[in-house]
């Protein structure tokens, strides 16, 4: 697995038909990576995505077994929530915890492992799916409209031939 | 071939160029009629590639973005003498 050697660059793949998983390194020691990662005075601080979504309820019981339940807020009101378990807690190196946007969607396992790279720290996020089918449909969320006005208008030019 | 590159201000060469690119990438497939070949949109690949670039990775590129910049500060704050000063900040910790 080749890992992206510049800082500020994501390294997304599918290492098999169930999973996806981002590599990526920053510079900071691991133990302050690890806290990025546990200490709810910090995850709300950075885990929100695009501009405009905060975070404000940043709930973690980081232990083996322990609960944990963010929810995100965009300013026009609308809300989204997930929550799960920690299933394995090695600080400061390996982070599994079970995932759950809500009934209707598969559980995943999480799985984030930190490697030291002189003073750098190294960044593995694995996401198992319990099929290919709910991986692939968990990837297409939120795409599936503006891709499909894409290839209605591709299909209409291709159609001409 | 003429109906296809009529959109397009490309000649009937390149056209087929990039109709041969595609059709090897599995993007486009070739009808079997000898003198009337219609070409039809295979999405399925070309949408794996396009929903791979979607949310999940919208998410967290924003998010690694935002760690990136956070850390720095957070580095900076525990060397300064007043580490408590970034809660206060909310979230000035961009540029």
């Amino acid at each position: 697995m080749a890992i992206p050697t510049d800082l500020g660059v994501t390294d997304f793949s599918t290492p098999s038909d169930t999973e996806i998983r981002a590599i990526r390194v920053f510079d900071a020691p691991r133990e302050l990576v690890w806290a990025m990662h546990t200490d709810p005075k910090h995850i709300a601080n950075w885990m929100t995505g695009p501009e405009g979504w905060t975070m404000p309820v940043c709930e973690v019981d980081v232990r083996k077994g322990g609960r944990w339940k963010y929810m995100w807020r965009k300013s026009k009101g609308e809300e989204m929530a997930m929550e799960g378990a920690f299933v394995e807690v090695v600080p400061p190196s390996k982070l599994v915890t079970s995932e759950r946007w809500g009934p209707e969607w598969p559980e995943t396992i999480n799985t984030v492992e930190l490697s030291e790279r002189g003073k750098q720290t190294v960044l593995t996020m694995t996401i198992k799916y319990p099929s290919k089918e709910a991986r692939d449909a968990a990837m297409a969320t939120g795409m599936r409209e503006g891709m499909e006005q894409s290839y209605a208008r591709l299909d209409r030019v291709l159609a001409a031939a | 071939m003429k109906d296809l590159a009529a959109p397009f201000e490309m000649s009937g060469p390149a056209v087929s160029k990039h109709l041969r690119v595609l059709e090897r990438a599995g993007l486009i497939a070739r009808g079997k009629e000898a003198q009337w070949r219609p070409r039809t949109l295979q999405a399925e690949p070309l949408k794996q590639v396009a929903e791979w670039t979607g949310e999940f990775k919208k998410f967290w590129d924003a998010s690694y973005e935002r760690l990136d910049r956070y850390l720095e500060t957070v580095q900076q704050e525990q060397d300064s003498p007043e580490p408590e000063t970034l809660e206060a900040q909310g979230d000035g910790y961009s540029d």
